[in-house]
């Protein structure tokens, strides 16, 4: 019963940092700073993504003040970095530019997939756990890397469901369910989700949180989705608290068979 | 030749980081920026003190939306 859930005082809890929203938001492909202003309010996220990235003088707006007002705390990924040495880098200058030792570690090994490379991972982690800060890697769907980030000492895991913006969804649940298993710290659903049942099961699998980014961001309703995500990161969670039915082959009938009624061969003759 | 965020510039060695942001219409107090010479990290608190050396390559870098 450790995982039963009282709505109103159930909190997530990274690095010693209580939120009351499951749902972390990515800020990436959002049409405009208002739309994602919007459905940061609809989300009800605590925690939203950044990127670093060459100023551009020309650009209009500013995102960090935008998200100061939404009043979030910002978690900067290291997105588009390959090594171990460039997303340490880049997540000592998130640092500085953000006042924060928060960052979500992201080290890319394939242009196509971007999928994790895990030897960068592990190397990147354990620098940067070294220098201090509180590291969420984005990581594979394997129970075994998991594992190793968090005896490295991560605050969190965050494995794919499958490929970054693909939308496919949990491809491996028993691998994700596995990964519950295997750590103590929190493990948040990074990546693949694409409509809110996908969230909901990442939930019931028993994960703590889930991110999503492509698939509020892109949607043809940014806010309905935010809303949507909201919705189906709560019921996954009441849900596994509450302790699914097992599956079965066959049917267990709802309604017992105890005081039906015997009409005789008289209702064969009808037919 | 000082690269400025990848580009050739005319910012000059022993110009500070403090007025390479100013060339980028930057203020020195500008929230979420950071600046790497050379890749390693330039606390904002050396902005006004840390100069460029001749062929250094400045990153000033902000946040963008992403992940």
């Amino acid at each position: 019963m450790q995982h039963t859930v009282s709505a109103t005082e159930d909190v997530l809890t990274i690095a010693g940092r209580s939120m009351r929203s499951r749902l972390l938001l990515g800020t990436g492909g959002f049409p405009s700073l208002e739309l994602m202003a919007e459905a940061i309010a609809a989300s009800g996220s605590e925690l939203v993504t950044v990127a670093l990235r060459r100023v551009d003088p020309a650009a209009r707006g500013s995102l960090v003040d935008v998200l100061a007002d939404a009043g979030v705390q910002l978690l900067p990924n290291t997105a588009g970095c390959h090594t171990a040495r460039d997303a340490v880098i880049t997540a000592r200058l998130a640092r500085e530019a953000f006042a924060t030792d928060w960052v979500k570690l992201e080290v890319i090994g394939d242009e196509d997939t971007l999928l994790p490379d895990a030897p960068e991972l592990l190397r990147a982690a354990e620098e940067l756990l070294d220098d201090g800060f509180v590291v969420l890697p984005y990581t594979t769907d394997d129970p075994v890397l998991a594992r190793r980030l968090a005896d490295l000492g991560c605050a969190a895991v965050m494995p794919l469901g499958s490929p970054i913006g693909s939308g496919m969804g949990i491809r491996n649940p028993y691998n994700i369910a596995l990964i519950r298993e295997a750590v103590d710290v929190p493990v948040v659903l990074d990546a693949g989700i694409g409509t809110a049942s996908d969230a909901a099961l990442a939930m019931e699998l028993g994960c703590d949180a889930v991110m999503a980014a492509s698939a509020i961001s892109r949607a043809q309703d940014p806010v309905a989705m935010a809303r949507a995500m909201r919705a189906a990161v709560e019921a996954g969670r009441l849900a596994r608290g509450a302790g699914r039915i097992p599956r079965r082959l066959y049917a267990t009938a709802s309604t017992p068979d105890e005081g039906l009624a015997e009409f005789g061969d008289g209702a064969r003759e009808l037919s | 030749m000082i690269l400025l965020n990848g580009e050739r510039s005319d910012v000059r060695a022993g110009e500070s980081v403090a007025a390479v942001l100013v060339r980028l219409g930057l203020d020195v107090d500008a929230r979420g920026v950071a600046v790497a010479v050379d890749g390693e990290v330039v606390p904002r608190a050396s902005w006004e003190s840390f100069t460029v050396g001749e062929d250094a390559r400045v990153e000033v870098l902000t946040a963008m939306q992403g992940g």
